[in-house]
């Protein structure tokens, strides 16, 4: 080789579109068959759903322009040759859908709710958001507002919780039960690991309790049993005895789920923090939990969605969320037989929320990653 | 204690289980005196060092470091470890934290002190171990050597009286523990009360004031390095010098 020739390049047929294919989709025989045959499946299936969801369906009108009712007016039912999707009964419920019996006059208030809720996320989205700091000083009093905007009080009219349902009953759930669960799991996990016995039992029967419980059996629980241990007189609301059971409930898996966390962290670390003069509580906040946290987050997400999905089984108790409202809608003689699109809908709407958490545990990984060798040196 | 005394370990006693790891161990160090203890492993020599700042509780005996007693009492401790730095031998960098923030993370936190002038201190501690360039880079970033003097400028920023070293070189390069052990050499000779476990003999007989040997939880031989080296008492000190200055 002379001194001319500079760096060599890897041959062509390794890189580039045509690399790639060659060596993920017809890398020998039997791989290319595999992937002749998925999209084989792909071209059967995918103009079948894009005709189902959107080309034949009806949205408003059936084929005939006419603004349907009922479950008969759609198109499906008049001409079953020649209809798709029935998507009109989401239209025409999807005040219900999203805020359940919330009295219309008082909606707007759930709709700022709704708005003030993407407002609160938006500086845990986004680390190089201008101004975070204040953002996240709105995070933490977001809850408060939010109570009195949805409940009453302050001036506003009380609309009782048995009014709300669909996706605000799930939200309200899902966003309460893991941002409770997440503090109360550390204070569980750090708990659990105490060196003073009594405090390590008392934690560990907690976590062992509610964890070898179903969620349905602690819904019960909650509804049935726990205004037997408040005092007499006070009255605690049905939704509020839910959220209890399901922040309990979730409590107990974030917390072993942290406890895994710290598990992984060398007993140099603390000694390190000791020997530096730091007490228990600044070792943990500055030095344990934020390497623990950050070794959980793929579990502390699924343990989340887990939980966002879990919210459906308030149905049992009487509590209407967005599936509650679904399966109403399907007991409607209106909607009879519609149970496809109902629970389509259903499912595209969670879908939408649990891959925007798994996307977002992608970043967090990626974003606290940079740079850091996790390894003892 | 002798009034000069600054560490003094009266008959300590430790079991990890039934293992009597340290057995009745006396150690007086004096203000500004450099202390290298070398023994066998499973000796109890890092026990011991751990002891002084109560990384482990000795379970006998007394231990007073600066007039302070370690028992439970965890504002003694706490006190204690204001007083006492220590380098490990696995460094312990907080690997989430940048080099500057692995500094200036106690002097803030546990001195109180403002953010501006902590990163002043940390700076001027990364130019005693000579990588002030490394500031902003991840522990993860750096070659053991630079991670250890990291962790020496970490312990200094505290501005302790006392520095413990548990074997600082032992998990590293050959050529990384010259880097290591210049520093060293420098903070003993600024005059630094300093106790290290260390294999490395040859920095011994540079530094020490004193050698102290252990073996099987006891002290067996305390002296001057020129006559723990040329003519040692016990021969349990003369077999362990003869294996690791021949190998």
């Amino acid at each position: 080789m002379n001194e001319m020739n500079e760096v060599r390049k890897p041959p062509v047929a390794t890189t580039g579109i045509i690399g790639w294919l060659r060596i993920n989709l017809f890398f020998n025989w039997t791989n290319s068959l595999i992937t002749l045959f998925v999209i084989y499946c792909l071209y059967q299936f995918i103009p079948w759903i894009l005709d189902w969801t959107i080309f034949s369906a009806d949205f408003k009108y059936n084929y005939l322009g006419e603004k349907i009712t009922n479950q008969e007016m759609c198109s499906r039912n008049l001409d079953p040759e020649n209809g798709g999707a029935c998507w009109a009964v989401i239209y025409v419920r999807f005040y219900q859908f999203i805020y359940g019996f919330y009295p219309k006059v008082e909606v707007w208030r759930v709709n700022i709710a709704y708005a003030m809720l993407a407002l609160a996320l938006l500086p845990l989205l986004y680390a190089k958001l201008p101004y975070r700091k204040y953002f996240l000083y709105f995070t933490y009093i977001f809850p408060v507002i939010a109570y009195f905007l949805l409940n009453g009080g302050l001036g506003f009219t009380e609309v009782s919780t048995n009014k709300w349902g669909g996706l605000l009953v799930t939200l309200v759930l899902g966003c309460t039960g893991i941002a409770l669960a997440f503090p109360i799991g550390i204070m569980l996990a750090l708990g659990r690991r105490s060196k003073l016995p009594v405090i390590s039992m008392m934690c560990t029967l907690f976590i062992e309790f509610i964890r070898g419980v179903p969620l349905i059996t602690l819904l019960f629980f909650g509804m049935v049993m726990l205004p037997l241990f408040l005092p007499e007189g006070i009255d605690m609301d049905g939704l509020v005895r839910v959220l209890v059971a399901v922040t309990l409930f979730q409590s107990a898996y974030m917390a072993e789920v942290i406890r895994g966390g710290l598990q992984a962290i060398p007993p140099g670390q603390y000694e390190a923090a000791k020997s530096l003069g730091m007490s228990y509580w600044r070792m943990n906040l500055l030095i344990i939990l934020p390497q623990a946290i950050r070794i959980s987050i793929p579990p502390i997400v699924n343990t989340s969605i887990g939980l966002f999905k879990d919210t459906t089984l308030v149905i049992i108790v009487g509590i209407l969320d967005l599936l509650g409202i679904g399966r109403g809608t399907l007991a409607d003689t209106n909607w009879l037989g519609l149970s496809y699109e109902i629970y389509f809908f259903v499912s595209l709407v969670f879908f939408i929320f649990t891959f925007g958490m798994s996307r977002y545990s992608l970043y967090l990984e990626k974003k606290l990653k940079t740079g850091i060798n996790m390894g003892a040196d | 204690m002798s009034e000069e005394s600054i560490i003094s370990l009266k008959n300590v006693n430790k079991w990890f289980g039934d293992f009597h790891v340290l057995q009745d161990v006396n150690l007086e160090v004096k203000k500004k005196e450099r202390i290298v203890v070398c023994g066998p492993s499973g000796s109890g020599k890092s026990t011991m060092i751990r002891c002084i700042n109560r990384l482990e509780e000795h379970q006998e005996g007394s231990i007073v470091v600066d007039g302070i007693e370690l028992t439970g009492n965890l504002k003694n401790i706490d006190n204690v470890r204001k007083e006492v730095g220590m380098v490990f031998q696995q460094f312990n960098l907080f690997p989430h934290l940048s080099v500057k923030e692995n500094i200036t993370l106690a002097p803030i936190w546990v001195k109180k002190m403002p953010k501006a002038e902590a990163e002043e201190l940390a700076m001027r501690q990364l130019e005693i171990v000579k990588i002030p360039e490394q500031a902003n880079k991840y522990p993860g970033q750096l070659s053991g050597g630079q991670q250890q003097r990291v962790a020496i400028a970490r312990s200094l920023a505290m501005n302790p009286n006392i520095m413990l070293f548990d074997e600082p070189t032992s998990a590293l390069d050959p050529e990384m523990i010259k880097e290591v052990l210049d520093v060293m050499v420098d903070l003993a000779n600024g005059g630094m009360t300093m106790i290290v476990v260390t294999h490395e003999m040859g920095f011994a007989k540079t530094v020490a004031d004193r050698m102290v040997f252990m073996d099987e939880g006891k002290i067996v031989e305390e002296a001057s390095p020129d006559k723990f080296f040329n003519n040692p008492e016990s021969d349990r000190t003369k077999l362990f010098l003869s294996q690791i200055l021949h190998q």
